[in-house]
């Protein structure tokens, strides 16, 4: 590509960067025509067929109310495993965090292992480890929590090692300076700067676990997902729309309570 | 001077009663969520499955993840990539339009309240009633895992858009008005320049997401890698689950270090 040269008037020659926006964007929709051809990707199926989606969507409504006494009790469930499972995985998280950071664990060997350990937990998906603990666990609510606080302890593991190794180390330094040792320097110059952040993310993480442990029944790991398997596989759209509508309710008045709380912390 | 330090020191206001009271909920609910654990199942076979599976998986079945045909790792994990950087531009453009109707410097507030309860409501419904959903449309295959990640990328996709959308700075705008361009030149040199980044940006980080959420899809036979991860978990053959997770590991492992650079590039500037 040709790069075009301006001659400013006090005779100095300049060259205007040429834009790599027309390359992207050719890369892109080469992409874009390979996934379509790879994943049978067709507008006209879409345009022709698109009304099929409605059909489902249009049978949960109304929500059976008679079905509401059922959904309690998973429910229930499905909050006591996404605050179990992340309450547990947030403060596991911390130690691990802790030795991840490369600027408070001196040896990388070290630092290098534990931040290997939570990418590779984080990347396994949780579906997965759900499924693989019922197995060892049988069926019920113990999987679905231990799925959740992997994957807690991983997630807040991750935004906190990088909040600690953003840190300013002066306050540490100064305060082992006057005589503290490294645990109450740790303590008074380290822990009052993350908190906030850290219980931020504790409860963000809680708020998608909900979500997601609505999903784990699925595999028999508990919650909602049981009864929202058993009835999609009845085809009871009724009571589907039941259990989704309490769903959106409960997750939507957590996220407020949450929200609340993340922006009282900032 | 001491006595100086002291008063500063009560001057801060005490967040004991704070701290003792978040503590004390904390404390209730997990008493509360304890009842729902059950130590049912750690008989003598647990333990045993444990160690198959780990032994399993740690052997893996070299034959399929060396195998290039429709059926071998690679295919699988190409097509799972696919699926997820359809769905994922998709949803990104789906999510321009929402995000809009979202910001509250844009449009009245009936509108973005409307709007929000609207993606709440997108976001919170499981990926697997979409699914179930679109595999009425089109039918079993990646072409409905397609869709359904278009569809779920737009609830996390158009409330990070509404952020950057908020942030901008509206002097460019006035300036703009000032020298007489139009509606088309203030977008495209006043507004498109400042969002492009930071979309891109969050685009890619869904990409990320969705990539590892396309496990799930499997489940209701929307195509990519997760159908046949779970259908080898469910008739127990721990090796090819084995090779196909640590190819699924490693894709994600190399995707978010590259995703990482390219973010940081488009931050940064």
């Amino acid at each position: 590509m040709r790069k075009r040269t301006l001659t400013l008037p006090n005779g100095k020659v300049v060259t205007e960067q040429r834009s790599k926006v027309p390359l992207i964007c050719a890369i892109l929709l080469v992409f874009i025509i390979v996934a379509m051809r790879v994943t049978h990707f067709s507008f006209r199926t879409l345009a022709t067929n698109g009304h099929q989606f409605f059909v489902i969507l249009g049978a949960m409504f109304p929500p059976h109310l008679d079905f509401l006494n059922r959904v309690w009790q998973p429910l229930f469930d499905t909050i006591k495993m996404s605050f179990l499972g992340s309450l547990l995985g947030a403060l596991v998280a911390v130690p691990l965090a802790v030795l991840s950071a490369t600027n408070i664990v001196k040896s990388k060997l070290l630092s290098g292992f534990f931040k290997l350990l939570l990418s590779i937990m984080r990347t396994l998906p949780t579906i997965v480890m759900a499924l693989i603990a019922t197995f060892i666990f049988g069926l019920g609510t113990m999987a679905g929590t231990l799925a959740i606080f992997i994957f807690t302890v991983s997630y807040v593991g991750k935004l906190t090692y990088e909040q600690i190794e953003s840190l300013d180390m002066g306050t540490f330094e100064a305060l082992e300076s006057l005589g503290l040792t490294r645990l109450q320097a740790f303590r008074y110059g380290i822990v009052p700067q993350i908190l906030p952040t850290y219980l931020s993310t504790s409860l963000f993480s809680f708020e998608g676990n909900l979500r997601y442990a609505a999903i784990l029944g699925y595999v028999g790991a508990g919650g909602l997902g049981i009864i929202l398997n058993e009835q999609l596989g009845w085809r009871d759209y009724g009571n589907v729309g039941m259990i989704l509508t309490v769903l959106i309710v409960t997750v939507g008045l957590i996220e407020l309570i949450s929200q609340t709380a993340r922006q009282k912390l900032q | 001077m001491s006595e100086m330090i002291e008063l500063k020191l009560n001057e801060q206001p005490s967040k004991k009663r704070q701290y003792l009271l978040l503590g004390g909920i904390i404390l209730a609910m997990l008493l509360w969520s304890l009842t729902a654990i059950t130590f049912s199942a750690p008989d003598d076979g647990g333990a045993k499955i444990a160690g198959n599976i780990i032994k399993g998986i740690l052997s893996p079945d070299m034959q399929l993840l060396w195998n290039f045909t429709s059926q071998g790792v690679f295919y699988l994990l190409f097509e799972t990539i696919c699926i997820a950087f359809l769905g994922t531009i998709f949803g990104a453009i789906l999510s321009i339009p929402f995000a809009f109707l979202m910001a509250p410097s844009v449009v009245p507030k009936p509108v973005y309240l409307i709007t929000r309860f609207l993606v709440v409501v997108i976001r919170t419904i499981p990926s697997l009633v979409y699914g179930l959903m679109f595999v009425r449309v089109s039918g079993p295959g990646p072409f409905a895992g397609v869709l359904t990640m278009s569809l779920t990328s737009i609830g996390m996709v158009s409330k990070l858009y509404v952020d950057v959308i908020e942030d901008i700075d509206r002097g460019i705008l006035e300036a703009m008005d000032a020298m007489g361009c139009t509606t088309f030149e203030k977008i495209r040199f006043g507004i498109i320049p400042q969002l492009i980044a930071n979309f891109s940006s969050i685009t890619i980080y869904r990409f990320d997401m969705n990539l590892r959420d396309a496990t799930i899809l499997g489940l209701v036979g929307a195509g990519g890698i997760g159908s046949p991860l779970i259908f080898a978990m469910n008739s127990y053959r721990w090796h090819q689950v084995g090779s196909i997770l640590i190819g699924l590991v490693i894709l994600i492992l190399i995707v978010e270090a590259i995703s990482n650079k390219l973010r940081a590039k488009l931050v940064n500037g």
